[in-house]
């Protein structure tokens, strides 16, 4: 990672501008950067002969943040900039205090690269978020997020996001004392990650919840409690992305109490979801906490939910789970609210491993449930479903099982195998790894196409 | 005047960015500002930008004094919004012949060229309301025609002026306390999303907060001489549309005074004013599904055993928005009772904690029975 020791200022201003400032604010109502000549001398003090005007490329109006520019004049340029534009920022480390907030329609945040251009919220001391951005059409891009108390990029209400080249990172490794998340999409509709890294988030890495047409593609999930999670979110795409030393890698939950009260139709695929191994790092209270440390997907109370050409493999507690949000114990009271998954279609992954250790509540039901089955226990299937079929979803003819149209389907995953934990049955059919009933089809999901 | 340290000012770099066409007056005492309403009557120039100065928008005969010019009309609340521990002078200017119309809820409908006006002050000793203070910051709520537009003015160091200050601020400020304890807190005055972020209460739309029948129905402020607000604000013609029969008006109790309510309707009217503008069904957190407005009436929705969605660490190991009987449970105590950026709530607007707001909140929990699910997966 470049480094630029000395660029990163203090926030505490001198009362009058600096005549960096100055020419800055000069420049900012400029429609079209040209290579800033003078500031390119200012420039090269800090940044070692690095004088590239960050518009350098950029078609229409865009405004240059150069090395050294305060956290008053980015929060100035952010609320100043016309809707349309970009804001550029040059190589180097820009530190802040509170959080920075964009409401302007139609803007692009630009850097010099993910780990060349760092905005840094380790010295934050208000605001719940690193970035708070409530606009559409927002582009984000080329760019690292660091170390902020709260989440690293929230945005909220948006039609039209993307985020790409984007790292967000918590530096220090995984702890409970980071932010809960990285990249966080939220109520926003036409949603794009992609190329981007998300590191250390004590919830989840990359989190989009109660929006819908989500792509996200590419992009790598490390040391976070859950790696990619989606969440009361319909017509999603996770593919092509990689999840490891999370504590879960990839989640798709449906959680009650929300405006959007169950998402449907997410497709997960051709992800690499392994060694999934940190110990579980998130503040109790928060289902991501719920998830046993080694999981490879999960899936709480979700529905079409289809999962294929993954490869998932080296998990202790379970490579793919799927669970009733009934048998997480939470209480809920939310009448509009599905709280057990079906539609789900499982077919043409590879899995591999063995899931010799469960942790937490829910491994250790696991391991309940399946000593049952072997005496003593020894591993957890690949698939694991804790068989919670509520009456108004069950097969007229069998009460345990889930009707055809809603049937977990599991087909072609190569010797994977499989267990019904029939929870909380206590009488029969108790833990069973006949998987007979689910050798079935649905038909694929759409593929999401972003508007 | 109390001491007090401005750490850094958005305000100059503000002049040549925010207010540059139109607004040129404004530097090394120029000529006034073309914002300004001739004739010395309070308003602004409804096609001008923000003024660069307060005393533009003449809406004071004294600044330093607070006393306002005619027309422009001091106003209270039952309970307000905490702002560590500043005091506050609200007023409000409706353009002469025109009237603000009644809402039973939400806030009065105000007409194009009103202004709202809160200034933000600290009181040396606040043992002494009277005595030495300090003002900070002036905000404005501007009612142009195509929306209300916020700003926020940072006082001269002597209080008779004060600046725009776009980008914010934070101010070192010291005060004795209630209890005669010194206090200090690093005090910041909001940048304009920010002022927008509370502000957009509903749909992303900027209004105003504080005018709400059931926050102005009390007495004016104190010294003000006005018995019944509401009524004083029929009578001087700025507000119309009251329904004929007042003992109908709604009411906010006052959260610190146990002969206004119940310490029920104590709590929920501290949480209404600090938390709703966010926390409702068409605001910033209708992402976390939590409504703390004085109107939600199931305990669900406005926390009870309710379990949290993204609340990361501000959840503090705490399974629950309000478990009830049990304070120390519940999340939404925890919050309120943080320093941390990451946990506490509200957001925006308070470093230090309101401890006699948490006092109620804690005091209403604790009434309060049944308790919800313990936390485990059903057994087999």
């Amino acid at each position: 990672m470049t480094s630029f020791p000395g660029v990163s200022m203090s926030l505490r201003l001198p009362r009058v501008p600096s005549r960096l400032s100055r020419r800055l604010s000069a420049r900012l109502v400029r429609p079209i950067a040209v290579a800033g000549v003078s500031l390119a001398g200012l420039t090269l003090a800090a940044c070692g002969g690095d004088d590239v005007d960050p518009c350098a490329g950029v078609t229409g109006t865009c405004v240059p943040i150069t090395a050294g520019a305060s956290q008053t004049e980015i929060q100035t340029a952010l609320i100043d900039v016309q809707p349309g534009s970009t804001i550029a920022f040059a190589a180097g480390t820009f530190s802040f205090t509170s959080d920075l907030s964009l409401d302007v329609d139609g803007v692009t945040i630009q850097g010099a690269g993910m780990d060349d251009t760092i905005l840094s919220f380790a010295g934050q001391t208000s605001g719940g978020q690193g970035i708070l951005v409530t606009a559409d059409d927002f582009t984000i891009q080329d760019i690292g997020l660091e170390d902020s108390p709260g989440d690293l990029l929230k945005i909220e209400g948006a039609d039209g996001v993307t985020i790409r080249r984007v790292r967000a990172e918590w530096t220090g490794g995984p702890m409970s004392s980071n932010g809960s998340y990285g990249l966080y999409p939220v109520q926003c509709s036409n949603v794009l990650i992609e190329g981007s890294k998300a590191i250390g988030a004590s919830d989840a890495g990359i989190y989009v919840g109660q929006s819908d047409n989500i792509i996200i593609r590419d992009s790598v999930a490390e040391s976070n409690v859950a790696g990619i999670e989606i969440e009361n979110s319909t017509d999603a795409d996770v593919h092509d992305n990689e999840a490891y030393h999370n504590t879960g890698g990839i989640l798709v939950f449906n959680l009650p109490g929300l405006q959007v009260h169950n998402g449907a139709r997410t497709r997960v695929f051709d992800n690499h979801s392994y060694d999934n191994d940190t110990e579980n790092f998130a503040p109790a209270g928060n289902i991501v906490g719920k998830v046993p440390t080694g999981t490879g997907i999960a899936i709480l109370a979700a529905h079409e939910v289809e999962i294929f050409g993954n490869t998932i493999e080296n998990h202790a507690s379970v490579n793919l789970g799927i669970i009733s949000y009934s048998t997480t114990g939470l209480d809920f009271s939310d009448a509009l609210y599905d709280p057990d998954p079906d539609t789900l279609y499982i077919h043409d992954n590879t899995f591999t491993g063995t899931s010799a250790n469960p942790t937490g509540e829910l491994g250790a039901l696991l391991i309940l449930a399946m000593s049952e089955l072997q005496s003593p226990f020894m591993a957890v299937p690949d698939i694991a479903w804790d068989g919670v079929v509520p009456a108004d979803k069950a097969d007229p003819a069998d009460p345990t099982k889930l009707m055809d149209a809603l049937q977990i389907c599991i087909q072609n995953n190569g010797d994977a195998d499989f267990a019904n934990l029939h929870w909380p049955n206590t009488e029969d059919p108790i833990a069973s790894t006949d998987a007979s009933d689910h050798d079935c089809t649905h038909d694929p999901l759409p593929e999401v196409v972003l508007e | 005047m109390s001491g007090r340290r401005v750490a850094w000012i958005g305000a100059a770099l503000a002049l040549g960015l925010a207010a540059a066409p139109g607004c040129g007056g404004g530097d090394d005492g120029g000529p006034a500002e073309t914002c300004t309403v001739a004739g010395g009557a309070p308003g602004f120039d409804a096609a001008g930008p923000l003024c660069t100065k307060l005393s533009s928008y003449q809406l004071f005969d004294d600044i330093a004094a607070q006393a306002p010019a005619d027309g422009v009309v001091p106003y209270d609340l039952n309970t307000p919004l905490f702002s560590d521990y500043a005091t506050k002078y609200r007023f409000l200017y409706v353009p002469d012949g025109q009237t603000m119309a009644w809402d039973d809820v939400e806030s009065f409908d105000l007409p194009v060229g009103a202004i709202l006006v809160k200034t933000f002050a600290f009181l040396a000793d606040r043992r002494e309301p009277d005595g030495a203070r300090d003002l900070i910051e002036t905000r404005l709520m501007i009612h142009r025609a195509d929306g209300w537009e916020p700003a926020a003015y940072l006082y001269d160091p002597d209080d008779q002026d004060a600046t725009l200050a776009i980008a914010g601020a934070t101010v070192d400020v010291a005060w004795i306390h209630d209890d005669g304890s010194p206090r200090t807190d690093a005090y910041g005055v909001p940048n304009k999303n920010q002022c927008k972020n509370c502000h957009e209460e509903h749909d992303d739309v900027v209004g105003p907060l504080g005018p709400k029948a059931r926050h102005l129905n009390r007495p004016g402020p104190d010294g003000s001489g006005i018995d019944d607000q509401l009524a004083h604000l029929i009578d001087l013609g700025v507000l119309a549309g009251a329904p004929a029969d007042p003992t109908t008006w709604p009411r906010a109790a006052v959260f610190d005074d146990p002969s206004t309510g119940t310490v029920e309707a104590r709590a929920r009217a501290w949480l209404d004013i600090n938390c709703s503008h966010c926390h409702n069904p068409r605001g910033a957190a209708r992402t976390s599904g939590l409504d703390l407005s004085l109107g939600q009436t199931d305990p669900y929705e406005y926390g009870v055993c309710k379990a949290p969605v993204a609340a990361g660490t501000g959840s503090g190991d705490r399974p629950y928005g309000i478990v009830p009987g049990d304070p120390d449970q519940s999340i939404l105590v925890y919050r309120i009772e943080s320093t941390d950026p990451a946990v506490r709530m509200p957001e925006l607007g308070r470093n230090l904690v309101h401890e006699e707001g948490v006092a109620v909140i804690r005091e209403w929990i604790s009434s309060m029975s049944g308790g919800c699910a313990t936390v485990a997966p059903p057994a087999r």
